[in-house]
């Protein structure tokens, strides 16, 4: 059954495009790393055009739900994934789902910017390149560029596009990573703590950047920053020991917890 | 905190106790390395002394009449070039030829290498033949050490291998001017040799270099390959954790116990011809190929775990993973693991002798089936030759294989900072 029920009512619209359908779907996930379980029963719907925040404590298993939703968790020795994933209502740990096809419609951002040791052009060019996306190469040319354009990361790059990734700070090399994520034109964008070894002016410019990706994608993001979920996304999820405790639109859950431990995270007792 | 001050003793006490100790610890350090150059030096130095007299040798330029009377044009070989030789020289030295001891004496002064030289024109051109010919050779070996110095006249007759009359001809050749001293390309030139002033390096070196080429084109692919399956795909799980301790078991072999496994595979079971650089080769790259494995998984662990989440990301497949991006990250790595791991295997000797390849070859190799030296093993038969003379080419060979190795290190070096520079 695939529920095609707008999850976010009128109030939460920003400005912009509005939420979309829910585009990926998650109901009585349960995660295991050989005999530890890391998720217990998660269900949570994330809306299309929209960015959904996953808070908690560190080891709350975020970043494992996270790694469920592109089957990241399947390069991980003895990690077991139960439950249902959908993705536009298609069961994502299918026989018949190709990994490597999940992937490129579902991009990750990782904690730490990890461009590949090649150069700029060749750290957007990859993913095309590897799935064929593109015929000639001005075609490619262009698609780099819009990637890099959509990442904002264009106007400081332009005239280096053979230098070195490596060789741009840490938030253009975070931007650049988005870019070589938004080149493949996926559909969702997961973002692990994304801005974490970033300094707050590198920070701000990404998180201009969510607000901006959000009128396109799925946006899914960790953070460990309470002020960051409630700046950039439209939905929250707190985690808690590897279960969700509470969903709700980031301005409640912010403003109107309606669990205690909620409350208790958000007004920093623990965590 | 009434106690302060006492703290602050104590504290002074002990720091002076810790700065000592530091110091203490520094001298060691510098101790344990002054006696590690010390050893190196001496080791070098008394391969050099040995050895750097091999580099340098001695010729003789000799106008030898060939007696048309004694050289059969359709049979030259059967002719006895060696003793015209001496003859030409006894003529210039003026001593009686018909003396057998005097003609063996001045013989001996002279390389065999001589005949063959006349022998070789001859044969090129029969109207030579009751000509003169001037003929440019090696002296021979104990004539060479005296000219070097090796041998002293001030030692007694009977403990040098050359007589007093022999001594004081040479000092009148040299006085003449016929004797040359050289730098020894024959050393490079020329394969072994029975004769000590004829034996060169050049049969075991390219023995050594097919050897090696073999040990290559069969260590690295496999090793890189299996490395690159265990780390990158195989599931870690009881076979593989049997398989990796295996293989460090591997490397712990003693390398003879190879060069057995080689006489009973290769040779007595395959049928692989005897002392020839495949079999060789075959048995230093079993040799090498636990030790690629261990550098190759070494590099490839060494790449970090974000590059393969980000190739896997972006939908890459796990061989697009490895082969764009975890591979040539960990070239640096895999390049100097098997260059010193291929210098190794140029310098074991062990296998070798069980494999036959220690046997006295004259020529070049002519290929990986054909009988050949090495230059480990060649060290191993010229130190154990009779003649002096063998021994410090001995010491000028194990400076050639040197060479190699450093030569071959330093290329490991030189790729790895290359590498490097571009990540």
């Amino acid at each position: 059954m695939i529920d095609t029920r707008p999850t976010l009512g009128p109030a939460a619209q920003g400005q912009g495009e509005s939420p979309g359908l829910i585009k990926l779907r998650t109901r009585g996930v349960n995660v295991f790393y050989g005999d530890k379980q890391a998720l217990k029963d998660v269900s949570l719907d994330m809306a299309d055009r929209a960015v959904t925040a996953l808070i908690g404590p560190s080891g709350c298993g975020k970043s494992t739900f996270l790694r469920c939703l592109n089957r990241m968790n399947d390069t991980i020795q003895g990690a077991r994934v139960e439950g249902v994933i959908e993705l536009d209502g298609e069961d994502v740990n299918a026989r018949s789902v190709d990994p490597v096809a999940l992937r490129a419609r579902v991009g990750m951002v990782f904690q730490r910017p990890n461009p590949f040791p090649k150069s700029i052009f060749e750290n957007v060019a990859y993913g095309p390149r590897i799935h064929g996306l593109t015929q000639s190469k001005a075609e490619l040319a262009d698609v780099v560029e819009q990637a890099l354009r959509r990442a904002g990361l264009w106007d400081e790059v332009a005239d280096r596009l053979d230098q070195s990734g490596s060789s741009l700070s840490g938030g253009q090399q975070q931007r650049l990573v988005i870019a070589r994520a938004i080149a493949v034109d996926p559909e969702v964008i997961l973002m692990d703590e994304p801005c974490s070894a970033l300094d707050p002016i590198a920070t701000a410019r990404i998180e201009e950047l969510i607000d901006e990706l959000r009128r396109q994608y799925c946006i899914v993001i960790v953070t460990h920053s309470m002020a960051q979920a409630a700046r950039v996304s439209q939905q929250t999820a707190f985690f808690h020991m590897g279960q969700i405790i509470e969903i709700g639109r980031t301005e409640d859950l912010f403003t109107n917890p309606r669990e205690q431990r909620t409350l208790d995270y958000i007004t920093g007792r623990f965590g | 905190m009434t106690d302060r001050p006492d703290h602050r003793a104590a504290v002074a006490r002990r720091l002076k106790q810790r700065h000592a100790a530091e110091r203490r610890f520094r001298l060691y350090g510098l101790l344990a390395i002054g006696i590690a150059v010390a050893f190196l030096a001496l080791l070098l130095g008394r391969i050099i002394e040995q050895g750097h007299s091999a580099f340098v040798t001695h010729s003789i330029t000799l106008a030898v009449p060939v007696d048309a009377s004694r050289v059969d044009p359709a049979y030259p070989q059967g002719a006895n070039y060696d003793q015209m030789a001496a003859e030409a020289l006894m003529a210039r030295l003026g001593v009686d030829a018909s003396d057998p001891i005097n003609g063996r004496a001045a013989r001996d002064l002279l390389s065999p290498d001589m005949g063959f030289q006349i022998l070789a024109q001859v044969r090129e051109d029969p109207a030579l033949i009751g000509q003169t010919l001037t003929i440019d050779a090696p002296v021979g070996d104990d004539a060479d050490l005296y000219f070097k110095g090796e041998i002293s006249p001030d030692t007694p007759q009977d403990q040098r291998s050359l007589t007093d009359q022999q001594i004081a001809w040479l000092d009148r050749l040299q006085a003449d001017g016929v004797v040359e001293s050289h730098f020894n390309t024959g050393l490079f030139t020329r394969s072994d040799s029975t004769q000590p002033e004829t034996a060169g390096l050049l049969g075991a070196i390219v023995g050594s270099a097919l050897m090696l080429m073999v040990t290559a084109l069969l260590s690295i692919p496999i090793g890189v390959l299996a490395a690159v399956y265990l780390e990158e795909f195989a599931p870690k799980n009881r076979l593989t954790e049997i398989i990796e301790v295996n293989i460090n078991n591997l490397a712990a072999v003693p390398s003879i116990v190879y060069g057995l496994l080689g006489l009973a595979v290769f040779i007595g079971w395959m049928g692989l011809p005897r002392s020839s650089p495949l079999v060789g080769g075959t048995v230093l790259s079993l040799m090498a190929m636990p030790t690629v494995i261990i550098a190759t998984r070494a590099a490839l662990k060494a790449v970090p775990p974000s590059i393969r989440d980000a190739a896997l990301a972006l939908g890459a497949s796990r061989t697009q993973t490895v082969f764009s991006h975890v591979l040539p990250l960990a070239m640096p790595g895999i390049m100097t693991g098997s260059i010193i791991s291929m210098a190794h295997a140029l310098g074991e000797t062990a296998p070798l002798l069980m494999i036959g390849m220690v046997s006295f070859v004259p020529g070049v190799p002519e290929g990986i089936l054909a009988a050949s030296s090495a230059l480990p093993t060649q060290i191993f038969i010229w130190e154990n030759a009779a003649e002096a003379a063998f021994h410090e080419r001995t010491a000028a060979a194990i400076l050639v294989l040197l060479v190699f190795m450093i030569v071959m290190n330093a290329v490991a070096i030189v790729l790895r900072r290359r590498l490097e520079r571009r990540w």
